[in-house]
């Protein structure tokens, strides 16, 4: 079953086409990679699907919802979770409060006046972001402010966040860009830990290596608009993919 | 942070520490001079103005330019339930909060369209609006320049005026709201705002107020919307503005319009930046000691610093004394600005921050093991 | 037909002087990204040039005539200005032109505030949060303002326009409507003039010199230009007196037309950044079609007609336009897109 259906998407911004006419698709469970050279339209592809961006046409269905036109707060709701390509973190607030936060969202929904109960008698709420923590490997510095940790911990903390609210489908945006070869091999060791959970993934990513030891099917972006799709070994040996990265390389 | 040093118990015991430190205030405040009931209760007041305020400034960063507007409609709703239903305070503090929570909803539901400065000049432009209007076209309701006051011809519905000869004073069940009995109904009308502010900083409504503060986009990318949030942090803090404005009239029952200016905005930020915004004491600290310094210097004249400055020789105490007195008596707000500045340049984050720099500084050797958990390692 | 077009002369001279300290403020805002909350306080400056001007000229000589009596029995004094008794028939000229001469003097003074502010304050702002450079800068406009309290005096001081303009013209019989209807000061004539003239010289200086070049680009795209090895800090500087100057040159002129008090500027300050704001954050051309606007729009709203339909209106009008401006189209009139917008 499909759980994503995006369908003649286009975004221009001015005269330039970001995306051109996409269609994609992602099977309930499976882990998706979509690759491309800089500037391809991955990025924005994503802000198209959380509602940062609002596609100038198509549709993209979650499911049995449109979420065209939905408010990025709302998509949410609806299951969708993104991890972004620099770290969008609660830069004041400790660890704990952190995963707190999208705990209580996952529970309360977009809005609870709670104006009188302490939050750390919330058993409930406390226990939950304590083992998302743990997950993740950072319980440790829970007391810690966000702000202070490296940018490894800073995915970590943000992936932790995304987990903690259950999402159906799960969007992740170079994952492990700008990370020591030791840390990416952690970051990949979470992710197929957590991929026991049955949770949908769509990852941009860079790094071959991540993307061969994750994903199930890579779609391979160009100037906005697919080139390939396919198994990953299929993919490798593409011609047209190689040219759209060597060209640009060269470009 | 919220949870790291705080829990019910030390609340408690804070709350507790606070409370006998306001009650007791007249005995450890009367050596410095300020044991007197009408400066106190400037104190308690202004301190519940301005822990209202910090509980939007303070926890989600938005900086309102017109919370004046709020003291002001606080103050006109008190006198009006004065003439209308009698000179008991309860009645007026239950509708100036009703009062001012409605317009800070209208006022705030506008406002919250924009963030940032753009935020801070439509509450500015609010405030404005209504100090205008509370001067010219308002006037059969404000009574204009003159100022609102309660007259004996007023109808007052429960305590049949006409006949009452006693004063036109606020009068809690035969307890008339000057001096003392005044300064003790403010003060625990603030320990009721402080509580309840200690409750909100600690509940999950405050910690995603901090949230707001800190990043919106992951706010609206975890599946909350930002804007009920920062919607009832301002009613919430325009309730209190207006419960203020209200203990302003209980003690006083005049209200002018000059209470709205946004001069008197500016005020309320400063008390707030002063203690430190964001922190539960500072707020209050930094009310008490403006009000404080302002009833000090504004009664300086030369011949006080005269005295003051009488230990120096004569060629040193003149000059002192003439540049000093630039900063006392009228030129106390001078003072104030000077101040302000000070705060925002040197110690943004007010006196709370200065405090806990200090302590820092005497703890540093003991806690020397424990930054080690504390740091990140370098990226 | 004639009472509008009295409603819109009306409404320019103060137009004139918003639109003289939105320019400012928007220059400001757009090269520098600060939010200045004492440019009122430079207006008031440069009206309190005009003062002193005029008081230092006005330093008297007094003599005793020995032969006359006042109706009191005391001695006559005959008071006798300095410089018109050292320069004579120039010196009265000076006099009577003391409040466009004074501009020689606000402008160098000017300079230098703004130098000053700058070099001293402003600059250690620009990487702080947009709060936090609205309260220094609101503390110093409190700073500024209780100083020339403390050496003006709190009530206003009335300065006169020269003698040649001092009257109005009829504008109204001139263009054929019944005389006595449209009746206009000359002064705020001139105002008007000098306010389109240092707007014109703004814009050119802007439109026309390499600096001005640099600085429009810097406004456009600020991150840029910084990489292009300019030296940004200079012309953050040199931008930063020019506004002063402009906002002390609207003040000095504004004087004959409301006698400067020590919080004239905190009034205009606020108006001025609604101005701002619905002319659109740097936009320049924004400011002044916005100033005038609005000067003309507040105008309109304290005619009688229209206060007679909407009580307080003319109280209200500007700030109501700005918060319909910043709902329904938050980068203004003519602001670009993305600036400033949510």
């Amino acid at each position: 079953m499909e759980i994503l259906r995006v369908e003649g998407v286009n975004k221009s911004f001015g005269g330039l086409r970001a995306l051109n006419n996409v269609n994609f698709a992602v099977e309930e469970g499976a882990v998706h990679a979509i690759i491309g050279p800089n500037g391809a339209g991955k990025s924005t592809f994503l802000n198209c699907l959380i509602g940062r961006l609002v596609p100038d046409t198509g549709t993209v269905m979650f499911g049995d919802i449109s979420l065209t036109g939905m408010k990025p707060y709302e998509i949410n709701q609806a299951g969708v979770s993104r991890v972004f390509q620099t770290p969008e973190i609660f830069a004041e607030l400790t660890l704990l409060e952190n995963v707190m936060i999208p705990t209580m969202a996952k529970r309360d929904g977009k809005f609870a006046l709670h104006a009188f109960k302490r939050l750390d008698q919330d058993a409930e709420i406390v226990d939950g972001a304590m083992q998302m923590l743990e997950e993740v490997g950072l319980e440790q510095k829970r007391n810690v402010v966000a702000g202070s940790l490296s940018r490894g911990d800073k995915r970590r903390l943000e992936l932790a966040m995304c987990l903690s609210q259950d999402p159906k489908l799960l969007l992740l945006d170079e994952p492990t860009a700008g990370m020591s070869r030791a840390d990416t091999n952690n970051t990949i060791d979470l992710l197929q830990r957590i991929s026991g959970r049955g949770i949908t993934k769509v990852v941009i990513e860079h790094d071959m290596h991540v993307v061969f030891s994750l994903a199930e099917k890579v779609t391979v972006l160009a100037q906005g608009a697919i080139i390939a799709e396919g198994k990953p070994e299929d993919i490798k040996g593409d011609p047209r993919v190689q040219e759209a990265y060597l060209g640009g390389a060269h470009l | 942070m919220v949870l790291k040093n705080s829990s019910p118990t030390s609340d408690l015991i804070f709350f507790a520490v606070f409370a006998v430190a306001v009650l007791t205030m007249p005995v450890w405040l009367e050596p410095i001079g300020a044991g007197y009931p009408d400066l106190l209760q400037k104190f308690a007041i202004y301190g519940l103005f301005a822990t209202g305020f910090n509980l939007l400034f303070g926890l989600t960063g938005y900086l309102s330019f017109g919370h004046a507007a709020f003291l002001g409609v606080g103050s006109y709703t008190a006198v009006w339930t004065f003439k209308l239903l009698g000179m008991n305070p309860i009645p007026a503090v239950i509708m100036a909060i009703i009062t001012s929570g409605i317009f800070a909803l209208l006022i705030g539901y506008v406002s919250l369209r924009r963030s940032g400065i753009y935020f801070s000049i439509l509450t500015l432009a609010f405030a404005q609006m209504s100090y205008n209007l509370a001067y010219s076209v308002l006037t059969p309701i404000t009574n204009g320049e003159t100022g609102l006051r309660v007259l004996r011809s007023d109808p007052r519905l429960f305590d049949g005026a006409g006949e009452a000869q006693g004063p036109l004073l606020a009068n809690l069940f035969g307890f008339e709201m000057t001096g003392y009995a005044g300064f003790y109904f403010c003060a625990v009308v603030l320990l009721i705002g402080f509580f309840i502010a200690q409750r909100i900083f600690r509940s999950p409504f405050g910690i995603m107020l901090r949230a707001v503060k800190t990043n919106q986009n992951r706010m609206t990318y975890t599946g909350l919307n930002p804007r009920p949030y920062t919607l009832a942090a301002f009613v919430i803090s325009g309730m209190y503005a207006g419960l203020a404005g209200a203990l302003l009239c209980i003690t006083d029952p005049l209200a002018g319009a000059e209470r709205m200016q946004w001069t008197a905005s500016g005020e309320v930020v400063l008390m707030t930046i002063l203690g430190g915004a964001g922190t539960l004491l500072g707020p209050i600290l930094g009310a008490a000691l403006i009000k404080y310094f302002e009833n000090i210097f504004s009664a300086f004249n030369e011949q006080t610093l005269h005295e003051i400055f009488g230990f120096l020789p004569d060629f040193l105490e003149y000059p002192v004394v003439s540049v000093s007195s630039l900063f006392v008596g009228e030129g106390w707000h001078l003072t104030l600005g000077v101040l302000f500045m000070i705060i925002v340049i040197f110690l943004p984050g007010g006196l709370m921050e200065g405090v806990s720099r200090i302590t820092r500084l005497f703890r540093r050797k003991p806690q020397k093991s424990e930054p080690s958990r504390a740091t990140a390692p370098a990226e | 037909m004639d009472v509008i077009l009295l409603q819109l002369l009306n409404g320019l001279d103060k137009g004139g002087a918003y639109a003289l300290i939105a320019l400012g403020l928007t220059l400001i805002f757009g090269t520098l990204g600060v939010v200045n909350f004492a440019h009122g306080a430079l207006f008031m400056l440069g009206a309190f040039c005009a003062v002193s001007f005029h008081e230092i000229l006005n330093i008297e000589m007094v003599a005793i005539d020995p032969e006359k009596t006042t109706a009191w029995g005391t001695p006559l004094e005959i008071r006798t200005p300095y410089v018109e008794t050292y320069l004579g028939d120039f010196g009265h000229w000076m006099l009577n032109y003391s409040v466009p001469v004074s501009i020689l003097l606000a402008i160098p003074v000017m300079l230098l505030v703004g130098f000053v502010m700058e070099r001293g304050l402003i600059k250690h702002f620009y990487n702080r949060p947009h709060a936090d450079q609205i309260l220094v800068t609101f503390g110093l406009a409190i700073v500024l303002q209780e100083i020339i309290k403390t050496v003006f005096g709190a009530n206003p001081i009335p300065q006169t326009a020269p003698q040649t303009v001092r009257g109005a013209a009829d504008i109204g019989a001139a263009l054929g409507f019944d005389p006595g209807v449209i009746v206009y000061p000359y002064w705020r004539m001139v105002y008007l003039g000098f306010a389109a003239a240092v707007i014109g010289a703004v814009f050119a200086f802007l439109k026309f010199t390499t600096f001005g070049m640099v600085v429009r680009a810097g406004m456009a795209d600020r991150d840029t230009v910084g990489l292009l090895g300019i030296n940004i800090e200079r012309r953050f500087t040199i931008v930063f007196a020019i506004a002063a100057v402009v906002a002390g040159l609207a003040g000095v002129m504004y004087t004959p037309i409301l006698p400067p008090d020590y919080h004239m500027g905190m009034d205009f300050l606020v108006l001025s950044f609604v101005v701002v704001v619905v002319g659109g954050m740097g936009s320049l051309p924004g400011a002044v079609a916005a100033g005038f606007l609005l000067g003309i729009l507040q105008s309109f709203a304290s005619m009688n007609e229209v206060k007679a339909i909407l009580p307080g209106i003319d109280q209200i009008i500007i700030y109501l336009v700005a918060v319909v401006i910043l709902l329904v189209r938050p980068r203004g009139l003519l602001g670009r897109k993305g600036v400033m917008e949510s």
